[in-house]
């Protein structure tokens, strides 16, 4: 449906942010996945997480893979460049056009056949590699474009929507973040926009690699009974261990809750966020608790999203590669060619 | 004693050490090969190793050649034997007259020995133990010695030798003294004790000139850190890996800032090939010059990414040093067997511009001039080295740079010409040439976005599975590829003294070799036009080349003839002018073999027919 020009039209009375954008200004062409999609909300949350950011839509780089996930970049950041890339190789691609240009800010688009299946191994590396990301799986355990074959996320016994009985283990994609180390992540349900939008808001502030799995109910194919990522069972499992409330960039926070019940997380570059505690045993900066906590909560069928991981000292792969501050991509033959006189030097010492 | 005379010649001979894997023997005889190198005297030397760390078999051969033929010319006039394992066959291997170099400490039946040869026994270990106690010590300087004794068989300036390890161990004094003390150890024992110097001697000359000694990797690395590569991404594979590591080194001494010392480039080892195209593929498109450096598996591994880089017009630049396929096929042989694979690589229908360098100098040329060709066309590049040359030292002439060169970043629309109101259409054909202007991501806030796919999409960029769109795309893309035929290296042609009606096309590694040939057959008595291939797609010069001869020699190395194929494909020529010449056995080809192939072909025309007979 991407031929119907989505119109520029908007009431003049729309809220604007800091940078005087709309809404509006931060959304993309109009959808062209299933009515009802899981996909669609996190569309509307990364637009909302944007706008109240008040980024420059123009300095958001937007990458995805193949599948339906990979397609949303297109209907959210109109003003931002696009790539939809190939299979699973999001991540490389995005490793890529992080290092060209460390300054822009880098949203990678992910499915769950794009990062638990086929594109596993590079979804590993990019987070091994601590790129200054933030890494979204709209997971919805289904392989959405080809009609309904189970992906690697969905669950052991879970059912297809032609009865058929998945017999695999699922790959966690959370846990397996936490393992290699990604310095923040994170995970929340398409259908619950107010944990899902600070969420995004504070990937994208976090400077490492920051991944937020979703779960995002396909409506076509996997929103069944017997389904383990349909609405009604996420819905009836999620546990949520904390929501972040305020976020607030650079700006002092107010606390409005209980003493002990907020937690103001300040990273490095400044950026702070705040995080309201469900779970108040729960310690967003134990690693190794995180795990453990995940794994405990999964075999009771529970599915713990929230922000589960922050390491708010987090370095990236700039700092590991101490690459120069300006981005690679503005140098010229003046700060990389070495020139003739050093040339002869070389050819010297050849001899 | 021999029946065979003995050989005898003075700068004109091959030397091969056969050695085992690991046992430090590489040093000493590419000191070996340089010090002939100080008399003036160029050698070609050729590392044939195996797929191993240690403990395999592996020879290093030395081509002595005042005349300057640096192709390889098989056979070996002196072999050094230092490994028990390939005795037979490197005793085998020497020409008729011969030299047989051995450590004599051990007594070997003479069943062991040809009576057509000439046999040197040094007593290497005796030397060397009765000298040194550490293992590790008696096993390196082993190798220093036999290179003593060798220098008084040749008849070499020990000055020159002891000049180069100076220069090697300069300010480590301890180091300099052990070897120079362990090369007169060599020396002496055979100035002392045998006949010296042998029939083969090296003679000072002033045959070398300003000539650079570097490898093809080593040299390609270079081109990429001039031509302003600042992000490169790798998986480790032979042969290319020293290209990757000599980048990193390169960038270690040129590329940092001298105020801050931060690095202006970024080298990720990738997880795999697929990992580090997608990363060239990702720096490209947001307006960095990557490239990433493989051999024909890491080949087959990208063909996703090399087709959505022609389809969706992100420049990249793949240095592609060949080995012997298919498959793992024989990883440390040289071939140039990628052709095809990488001209059509990708599904659907493809064509990517390949350089196919020479030697060194033209690997450092051609590899800068890829990331100008990969911006201006906006797609891959491949620069075509192989394993002979890229990991081989070769001399050749100097590097050199134009300081006035500028990078041509190609068709680029900036914030300022969007302001202007330019027209932007990602794929828009603007100029006739089928190139289209790109914006850089990040560039403006309202203007010249687009959203890359490898879909089929408008000239707007707009996504559109209509027929008519998807054709008017691909036929912009031809229009493209013709304009790339006249921005690539033209191919290089050379006549022959009188006027002939054949031909012959030759590229890449087979040029010393082929040049060579070419006076052996004139020896002969055939005369033949020559043209070197430098890229294709295909100057107009190639065709005319082929029309104007009767028949023409296409020499590569590979089985199936790669290179004459794309040029039938490409050329629609009449398959039975252009005649294959195939050397595929994963050595490098040589001379004889040019010379022998097409001599014994020419040598057939000239058969008069049976019919003429009969009549």
């Amino acid at each position: 449906m991407t031929y119907i020009a989505k119109p520029k039209f908007h009431h003049p009375g729309l809220p604007k942010n800091r940078l005087g954008y709309t809404h509006r200004d931060y959304e993309g062409k109009i959808s062209t996945l299933c009515a009802g999609c899981g996909h669609d909300s996190i569309t509307a949350s990364i637009i909302e997480a944007c706008y109240e950011l008040s980024i420059e839509p123009h300095r958001v780089a937007k990458i995805s893979g193949i599948g339906c996930s990979s397609k949303t970049p297109d209907y959210f950041l109109g003003n931002s460049h696009g790539f939809n890339s190939v299979h699973g190789r999001m991540p490389s691609v995005l490793t890529g056009a992080n290092l060209a240009n460390r300054d822009l800010i880098y949203l990678g688009v992910s499915g769950d056949g794009d990062s638990a299946s086929i594109g596993f191994g590079q979804f590993a590396h990019s987070i091994r590699r601590g790129v200054n990301m933030t890494y979204i799986v709209e997971n919805n355990g289904v392989y959405g474009l080809t009609k309904g074959q189970f992906s690697a996320t969905a669950d052991r016994g879970s059912k297809s929507k032609k009865g058929v009985m998945n017999t695999d283990n699922a790959v966690d994609l959370v846990a397996i973040a936490l393992q290699l180390g990604a310095s923040f992540v994170a995970r929340s349900f398409s259908g619950d926009k107010t944990q899902l939008v600070p969420l995004i808001a504070a990937a994208i502030e976090h400077k490492g690699s920051a991944f937020i799995d979703v779960i995002s109910p396909c409506i076509a194919f996997n929103n069944h009974a017997g389904s383990t990522k349909s609405f009604d069972y996420v819905r009836e499992h999620n546990d949520a261990v904390n929501r972040l409330d305020v976020l607030t960039g650079r700006e002092p926070i107010s606390i409005e809750y209980a003493p002990g019940m907020v937690k103001v997380v300040e990273q490095h570059d400044g950026t702070r966020i705040a995080l309201r505690k469900i779970d108040a045993d729960y310690d967003p900066h134990d690693r190794v608790g995180a795990m453990a906590f995940l794994q405990k909560h999964a075999a009771k069928g529970q599915i713990v999203t929230g922000l589960l991981y922050v390491d708010p000292e987090a370095e990236d792969l700039h700092n590991h590669l101490n690459t120069v501050d300006s981005p690679l991509n503005t140098l010229g033959e003046g700060e990389l060619c070495p020139g003739s006189a050093t040339l002869e030097k070389i050819n010297a010492s050849l001899r | 004693m021999p029946v065979q005379s003995p050989l005898s010649s003075v700068n004109d001979f091959v030397v091969r050490f056969a050695n085992v894997n690991g046992s430090g023997s590489a040093s000493a005889n590419e000191l070996f090969a340089r010090s002939i190198l100080r008399h003036g005297v160029p050698v070609s030397p050729r590392n044939i190793f195996p797929s191993n760390i240690q403990g395999l078999p592996t020879w290093y051969e030395v081509r002595v050649t005042e005349e300057g033929h640096l192709g390889a010319r098989g056979g070996v006039d002196l072999m050094v034997a230092m490994n028990p394992q390939t005795w037979d066959k490197d005793v085998a291997s020497i020409e008729p007259g011969g030299y047989l170099f051995y450590d004599s400490t051990k007594p070997l039946p003479s069943s062991k020995f040809r009576n057509d040869i000439n046999v040197i026994g040094v007593p290497l270990t005796a030397i060397t133990n009765s000298t040194y106690s550490d293992p590790r010590q008696r096993q390196l300087f082993k190798n220093i010695i036999y290179l003593g004794a060798l220098s008084a068989l040749l008849e070499m300036d020990p000055k020159l030798i002891e000049q180069l390890i100076g220069e090697q161990y300069k300010g480590k004094e301890k180091l300099l003294s052990s070897n120079v003390h362990a090369l007169h150890l060599g020396r002496d024992w055979a100035l002392q004790n045998v006949k010296c110097p042998i029939g083969l001697r090296v003679r000072k000359a002033d045959k070398v000139g300003d000539r650079i000694f570097i490898e093809g990797n080593s040299a390609a690395a270079l081109g990429a850190v001039y031509g302003g590569a600042t992000v490169c991404a790798w998986y480790p594979i032979t042969p290319s890996s020293s290209l990757a590591d000599a980048f990193a080194a390169h960038c270690k001494k040129l590329r940092h800032d001298p105020k801050t010392g931060k690095a202006k480039y970024a080298i990720v080892q990738g997880e795999d090939e697929l990992a580090s195209i997608g990363i060239v593929v990702g720096a490209s498109w947001n307006g960095a010059r990557a490239f990433t450096a493989t051999s024909g598996p890491g080949i087959s591994l990208m063909q996703e990414f090399i087709g959505l880089s022609y389809f969706a017009e992100i420049p990249a630049v793949i240095m592609n040093v060949q080995r012997a396929g298919p498959s793992t096929g024989m990883p440390t042989r040289t071939q140039q067997c990628d052709i095809l694979a990488c001209a059509y690589a990708s599904h659907g229908d493809t064509k990517h511009v390949l350089l196919f360098p020479e030697d060194p100098a033209e690997a450092f040329e051609f590899a800068a001039q890829a990331f100008d060709l990969a911006e201006q066309l906006q797609t891959t590049i491949f620069v075509m080295l192989d394993l002979d040359i890229g990991m081989n030292h070769r001399l050749c002439r100097p590097l050199k740079w134009d300081d006035a060169r500028q990078y041509d970043r190609g068709k680029v629309m900036t914030a300022e010409m969007l302001d202007e109101g330019r027209d932007f259409g990602r794929y828009l054909d603007v100029d006739g040439d089928g190139i289209p202007y790109r914006t850089y991501p990040g560039a403006h806030p309202t203007k010249g976005s687009y959203f890359t796919r490898g879909t089929s999409r408008d000239r707007y960029a707009r996504y559109s599975e209509e027929g008519s769109v998807y054709a008017d795309n691909m036929q912009r893309l031809v229009r493209k590829f013709e304009t790339a035929q006249d921005m690539v290296p033209r191919p290089l042609q050379a006549n022959a003294e009188r006027p002939t009606k054949y031909g012959v096309i030759y590229f890449g590694s087979t040029a010393p070799a082929m040049d060579e040939a070419i006076e052996l057959l004139e020896a002969r008595g055939h005369l033949l036009d020559r043209m070197r291939i430098r890229a294709f797609p295909f100057h107009s010069s190639v065709a005319s080349f082929i029309a104007d001869h009767d028949f023409v020699y296409v020499v590569e190395q590979n089985r199936d003839a790669q290179l004459r194929s794309l040029i039938v494909n490409e050329n629609g020529i009449d398959p039975v002018r252009l005649v294959p010449i195939r050397h595929f056995d994963g050595t490098p080809i040589t001379a004889r073999f040019i010379a022998g192939a097409i001599g014994d072909h020419q040598d057939q025309l000239k058969l008069t027919p049976l019919r003429k007979v009969k009549t």
